[in-house]
């Protein structure tokens, strides 16, 4: 009769208040160095210390430069006003003895890539941190979600979130996919279907056959992007490959994990369970997607014809009218007929092993266009750097013309040096295409790392197969 | 805000950007989130509209090129409390910095068909009100703005907006609505459970080890 979600909210339920709302205990809570030290703030303010220590992982990610080589610390950051932040989240981290891994540790990342893969994140917890996409665990089987900064503040203090319920809405993808159609392709679609408030209020369960064909990483871009739907929970029942998966990052002594693995093999909606929506997808029908406009919803096949506000109905026209503006789209009728002028390959949707292999399986041997003026690939940690070095996939990246960067969020916001100039088209394998996300007038376009990485070397949108 | 006999009252012009989906970002571009202050970001509200010039945290509205047709540029709007919108306000990313920076600029409200989940959620903490209304009610708005100056009386103990003879009531739960009147700390209510939160953990770390490791 149960949804996962259910089981995950009845697992963690405190106490129900008088006002209704309910007090979950948090198991995990990862902080960063922007949405932290107002909450840092008010945490001494009120001469209150973090309920529970080892619950607290941080990291910097958003505002650290990708250029930093060897022998760089917090203070060799030139931008001012970013250092500042960063060694904020230094002095907080060692003030209250929270687990850092800093800007110095090789395991420092994007703080979505590095909580599963340091085996932080494991099934059935709840997790939160001060940024939308901590959706992104729930692709462990995690209840996962993304808060503000009191509500931080209010989790060091109390190690609960105070929260109402949410409703229950499964997503079931069934089929096969064509050889260079991703999970980012998927939920792309499926956010193109129903919108980027089509999940507001419900957590949503990602499910059916599709998800169980998929790895634990492709499962991660899927959850990742449930905010862009209106979500702040995605989830995904743990399986054999989440559990193999998380094994192979566990910290934990063998009969705790077996121990665990026995509870975690219960994380499932029960046959019977009620959903407050159901969604059925065949996936065997979607091609690769990119996004057009300004918002993650105006999303097509790569060959569509983009829209007019003359195909549009009313309700919509103002949107498209808007959006078709600031994305400089005149007399273009399709996706290809637009010249791109850079590319990011990174950020907490595409920045894991499996994405740099696909983008480098097809960069291999070639040479970026000469239209693109600069292509980055930004691992999403320490780790995944390490690791795709020693794969030899900086060098395919590098002899095709891109830049091999060092981890964190980068171009995915531009909160760093990483930034578009005003009018440059990039093909991104972020989560946002917002007006002003990559830099003040930049012109993004959301994709997988596939697509990514053949635009990077055809200079436009295409047909991936064709290479 | 003020008070009556009948309840707190938030009234007066109501400023409206007509579009769908106006994320965080737009409320509040990332380059503003460097700041570690709670307060001060009012002159950084819809920047990438308000301005014709790319800003820099600490460059003040004195400094910059200002779009004289953004509307909160425009009298009277430049000093509304209420901010009128359509679908979806507040998409995007967790940054309580897009509330803080209405809260700072002056809104106390905003009104719109619906908001993203994580906005609506950090609105209450920091006394702005977010009124959500269906579609026919926030176009009947629209059109009074197109007509006139539009000033709107918003009670919050009634949940109803005011405006001349006609009367549009909203929901919300009391709670939220209490957080906003009271100005509630939510730390302060959550400790004293405190001793259920440790009754709670204590059991938790018995029956799931692993999550304590």
């Amino acid at each position: 009769m149960k949804t996962l979600y259910d089981k995950l909210w009845e697992e963690h339920h405190v106490t129900q208040l008088d006002s209704g709302e309910s007090l979950l205990y948090i198991d995990r809570h990862y902080l960063h160095e922007v949405t932290s030290p107002q909450a840092f703030e008010g945490l001494i303010k009120k001469n209150l210390k973090p309920w529970r220590l080892n619950a607290n992982i941080a990291t910097p990610d958003h505002n650290v430069p990708t250029t930093r080589g060897n022998n760089f610390n917090s203070e060799s950051i030139t931008d001012e006003i970013s250092k500042i932040q960063v060694v904020e989240l230094d002095k907080n981290c060692n003030k209250f003895g929270i687990k850092q891994f800093d800007i110095e540790s090789n395991k420092q990342g994007i703080v979505h890539v590095i909580g599963p893969e340091l085996g932080f994140t494991i099934p059935g917890m709840t997790i939160v941190c001060g940024d939308s996409h901590t959706s992104t665990h729930g692709a462990l089987g995690c209840l996962a979600m993304g808060i503000g900064t009191s509500e931080v503040e209010h989790v060091l203090a109390t190690q609960c979130l105070k929260v109402s319920k949410l409703k229950n809405m499964n997503v079931r993808f069934e089929g096969e996919v064509d050889e260079h159609v991703s999970s980012k392709d998927i939920v792309l679609y499926l956010i193109g279907q129903i919108g980027t408030a089509g999940g507001t209020g419900y957590a949503i369960e990602f499910s059916g056959s599709y998800i169980s064909s998929i790895s634990v990483e492709g499962r991660m871009t899927i959850c990742n992007m449930a905010i862009e739907a209106g979500a702040k929970v995605g989830l995904i029942a743990p399986d054999n490959k989440t559990i193999e998966y998380v094994k192979s990052k566990s910290f934990l002594d063998d009969d705790t994990f077996n121990q665990a693995k026995e509870y975690w093999k219960t994380l499932k909606s029960d046959d019977d369970a009620k959903f407050d929506k159901e969604i059925t997808i065949d996936v065997s029908k979607i091609k690769p997607q990119v996004t057009w406009g300004t918002s993650p919803e105006m999303v097509l096949n790569y060959d569509e014809p983009i829209p007019t506000v003359f195909d549009t109905k009313d309700e919509n026209k103002k949107n498209v009218e808007l959006a078709r503006d600031y994305m400089g789209i005149e007399n273009e009728t399709k996706l290809s007929d637009l010249t791109f002028d850079k590319v990011f390959i990174g950020s907490c949707t595409n920045s894991r092993i499996e994405d740099l292999r696909q983008a480098a399986e097809i960069v291999k041997g070639k040479t970026i266009a000469s239209n693109i003026s600069e292509a980055i690939v930004v691992p999403g940690s320490g780790l995944v750097k390490e690791q795709a070095e020693n794969e030899g996939l900086d060098k395919v990246f590098t002899d095709a013309g891109f830049i091999w960067r060092d981890p964190g969020c980068s171009m995915c916001l531009g909160m760093n040096p990483d930034q578009l100039k005003p009018y440059e088209r990039c093909a991104s394998t972020s989560n946002r295409n917002f007006e002003g996300r990559q830099g003040y007038l930049g012109r993004t376009h959301l994709m997988s790392p596939i697509m990514a990485a053949y635009t990077a070397i055809n200079g436009t949108i295409g047909d991936p197969d064709e290479i | 805000m003020k008070s009556n006999s009948e309840g707190l009252i938030i009234d007066g012009v109501v400023a409206y950007i007509d579009r769908d989906n106006i994320d965080t970002d737009q409320i509040i571009p990332t380059e503003y989130l460097k700041s570690i202050k709670k307060f001060g970001f009012e002159d950084y509200l819809f920047d990438g509209w308000r301005y014709k010039d790319d800003g820099k945290l600490g460059v003040t509205k004195d400094e910059r090129v200002i779009d004289e047709n953004f509307i909160l540029n425009k009298n009277p709007f430049n000093e509304s409390k209420i901010l009128l919108t359509r679908d979806n306000f507040g998409c995007g990313s967790s940054r309580e910095h897009a509330v803080w920076a209405l809260r700072d600029f002056g809104i106390k409200a905003v009104i719109a068909s619906s908001f993203g989940d994580i906005f609506y959620n950090n609105s209450f903490k920091n006394g702005v009100l977010p009124v959500m209304l269906e579609k026919k009610e926030i176009d009947f708005l629209f059109d009074q703005t197109q007509q006139k100056v539009l000033e709107l009386s918003i009670n919050l103990q009634k949940k109803e907006i005011n405006y001349g003879e006609k009367t549009i009531s909203f929901n919300v739960e009391n709670h939220l609505i209490d957080r906003i009147i009271y100005g509630l700390d939510d730390v302060d209510i959550t400790l004293k459970e405190k001793d259920k939160i440790l009754d709670f953990e204590r059991t938790r770390i018995e029956e799931r080890p692993w999550i304590f490791k």
